[in-house]
């Protein structure tokens, strides 16, 4: 048979097979409904992982830019993570400050978790003293009012910047900037609020008084040790030498012998974004392979359909048999079928999966990201599908033998 | 046309091997008329399976058209009976959801072959149903689904035509008619082969062959063979 001749087989094979999927219009349909349900559920749930993905790494991102987060380490006594060590202390913040290149910025951190009063209104929050550094190095903006500033710090004055959730628990709708509030009995005056940034993650970033470092260290907790040392560098190509460095004047500074675990830890957003995306992959991964169970189904559904029509159609099968028609020619019809069945199929159910992806987006709490990959593998997988569970009826149906199939009614 | 030589044919049954042809020698030259005889269980099945290609002797050489077919592998029998052979069933085994023409050009659309339709209307005109072309088989009586049939058998001028109890299913007025068809495929130099439990549907052939438990039993030329009374091919 010429190549001509070949190629014009195939395509009336491929017609004659369209033609059989649409006499049987119900069953074609409810047997798509399988695939379209498999592949529509692959695609609402990758973009839900993809979009929970990117709203965490907009928001770890939104703490700020070329940040390294330094924070003290944990004593070990035996297997069991005691308090944490007291050797960060502000003088690290400014020796760090000092003696490091293309350091930004150095944002210190005294805090502790406090009652704060307003006549008799009172809420738990973490009261932190900080430098005036800290607003840019935190991505915060001011509301109304001022943030600390050099003269606070210097003359140790008590006056406190408030976050958004805390001036919606003491003072409702009310004005906060130039009241006075009380913590651990003594006054503060309120100079400014800040602009809410909305919770994310385990913590409530507006739920924290923010007061001068001083005032914290000599009037409120007397102490020097840090919480949290926050340094913004100047360019991110300088992020992990400067990390370096710091690593080196810390463990010089607290005396820690070469060989011996740091007592302190240097966390910058890239390891944040990685552990959190690490994270959303697996959680991603997790909701398509459920959803994949699905198109599994579907896919055993095609064969189910596929195996009843090959013996319904035994007679036919038999005379086309008897009139020429090789296996492999009776094999690609059948297997056209059930690949024009999972290939339609997948098609609607990209459809069903894009829009279902934009209607959960809207109407639930989740943002969610289509994402192209997502679509390609669901559809690609659908085909390959189609494929794999239209082969075995379509091979049964080209190896029977043409006098038993003429004799079946 | 065909010959065979010493072909044998066994079934294996319950682990028991049956055997239903027997040392059969045939030589069947090129535009005969032929009708096979017998009762049923005397092999003519069989051997109209062999004969039309849809299955393979155990023992024995069977050539057709010149070529030797008793090893072929199932795809190249498909291609033969393409080609080679027009098959007229008892009970049409037509496709129901296809038109009388579709019906018609099914042999041409697994040569990939050309002008399919003109020639499906040109074969549905030799039996004189061209303006049936677009009816179902549904829609025909048992006499036009027959001549549907012979048509979708004649579209690829095969060598040789089989027909198994072609009037089978036919009241005697169309079957008649039928054999018409046949005979006047025949003057025209058709090669017949038709199978037939009927002594007085046999005697439209020229020569009758009888078969008994597997064996050839008789082998007889008729002088004049019996004419059907109307219709019949241009």
């Amino acid at each position: 048979m010429t190549v001509k001749a070949r190629f014009r087989l195939l395509i009336q094979l491929a017609r004659i097979a369209l033609r059989s999927l649409a006499q049987r219009k119900t069953r074609t349909a409810l047997t798509m409904l399988g695939v379209i349900i498999g592949v529509g559920a692959v695609i609402v749930m990758v973009s839900i992982g993809e979009g929970a993905k990117q709203s965490v790494s907009s928001r770890i991102k939104g703490l700020g830019t070329n940040l390294l987060a330094v924070r003290p380490g944990f004593a070990r006594k035996g297997p069991v993570r005691a308090a944490s060590v007291q050797t960060l202390v502000v003088e690290d913040a400014d020796a760090i400050a000092k003696e490091v290149k293309n350091v930004a910025a150095v944002s210190p951190e005294i805090g502790q978790s406090t009652q704060v009063k307003y006549l008799s209104q009172n809420t738990s929050t973490s009261v932190v003293g900080v430098t005036p550094s800290w607003l840019t190095v935190n991505n915060f903006v001011v509301k109304e009012g001022r943030f600390l500033d050099e003269l606070d710090e210097r003359t140790s004055r008590k006056v406190a910047v408030l976050g958004n959730t805390v001036v919606n628990e003491l003072f409702g709708g009310e004005r906060a900037v130039n009241q006075t509030v009380k913590i651990r009995g003594v006054n503060f005056q309120v100079v400014g609020t800040l602009e809410g940034k909305g919770a994310g993650g385990m913590r409530d970033p507006d739920d924290q008084v923010l007061i001068p470092l001083s005032t914290a260290r000599t009037r409120l907790f007397g102490t020097d040790v840090l919480r949290t040392l926050n340094v913004q560098i100047s360019s991110e190509d300088a992020m992990d030498r400067a990390q370096g460095e710091i690593e080196d004047l810390l463990r010089m500074r607290h005396k820690i012998a070469a060989g011996a675990p740091s007592d302190f830890s240097i966390g910058s957003q890239k390891d944040l974004l990685d552990t959190a995306s690490q994270v959303s992959d697996t959680f991603t991964a997790l909701l398509a392979a459920v959803a994949a169970v699905s198109l599994l189904v579907g896919g055993i559904g095609i064969m189910n359909i596929m195996l009843v029509s090959v013996t319904e159609r035994t007679r036919e099968i038999g005379i086309r048999k008897a009139i020429g028609a090789r296996s492999r020619d009776i094999l690609f019809q059948f297997l056209v079928e059930s690949v024009v069945l999972s290939g339609i199929g997948g098609l609607l159910g990209v459809g069903a999966g894009v829009g279902g992806s934009r209607i959960v987006g809207m109407v639930g709490s989740w943002q969610t990201t289509v994402a192209p990959g997502a679509i390609t593998l669901a559809f690609g997988v659908a085909m390959g599908i189609g494929v794999f569970f239209g082969l075995y009826p379509a091979h049964k149906a080209s190896k029977l033998d043409p006098i038993e199939a003429l004799r079946h009614e | 046309m065909i010959r065979l030589v010493g072909i044998e044919k066994d079934y294996v049954m319950g682990g028991e091997v049956v055997p239903a042809l027997r040392e059969v020698n045939l030589h069947i030259p090129k535009g005969s008329f032929v009708a096979i005889m017998g009762p049923s269980g005397s092999g003519k099945s069989t051997l109209m399976n062999i004969l039309g290609c849809l299955d393979r002797p155990t023992r024995g050489q069977y050539f057709l058209d010149g070529e030797d077919v008793s090893d072929l592998s199932d795809d190249e029998l498909a291609g033969i009976r393409n080609r080679k052979i027009g098959f007229v069933f008892q009970s049409f085994n037509l496709l129901h959801h296809s038109t009388a023409a579709e019906n018609v050009a099914l042999p041409l659309v697994y040569a990939g072959a050309e002008n399919q339709h003109a020639r499906a209307l040109e074969a549905l005109r030799k039996v004189q149903l061209d303006h049936r072309a677009d009816h179902r088989p549904s829609e025909l009586s048992g006499g036009q689904r027959q001549r549907v049939a012979i048509a979708r058998a004649i579209i690829t001028d095969p060598p040789i035509l089989f027909a198994d109890e072609p009037t089978g299913n036919l009241d005697s007025k169309t079957s008649d008619e039928i054999l018409g068809i046949f005979e006047g495929l025949y003057r025209s130099g058709s090669t017949i082969v038709m199978v037939t439990h009927e002594r007085d549907v046999a005697e439209h052939a020229a020569r009758i062959i009888t078969f008994r438990d597997g064996r050839l039993l008789s082998d007889e030329t008729l002088e004049k063979p019996a004419r059907a009374g109307s219709g019949g091919a241009p």
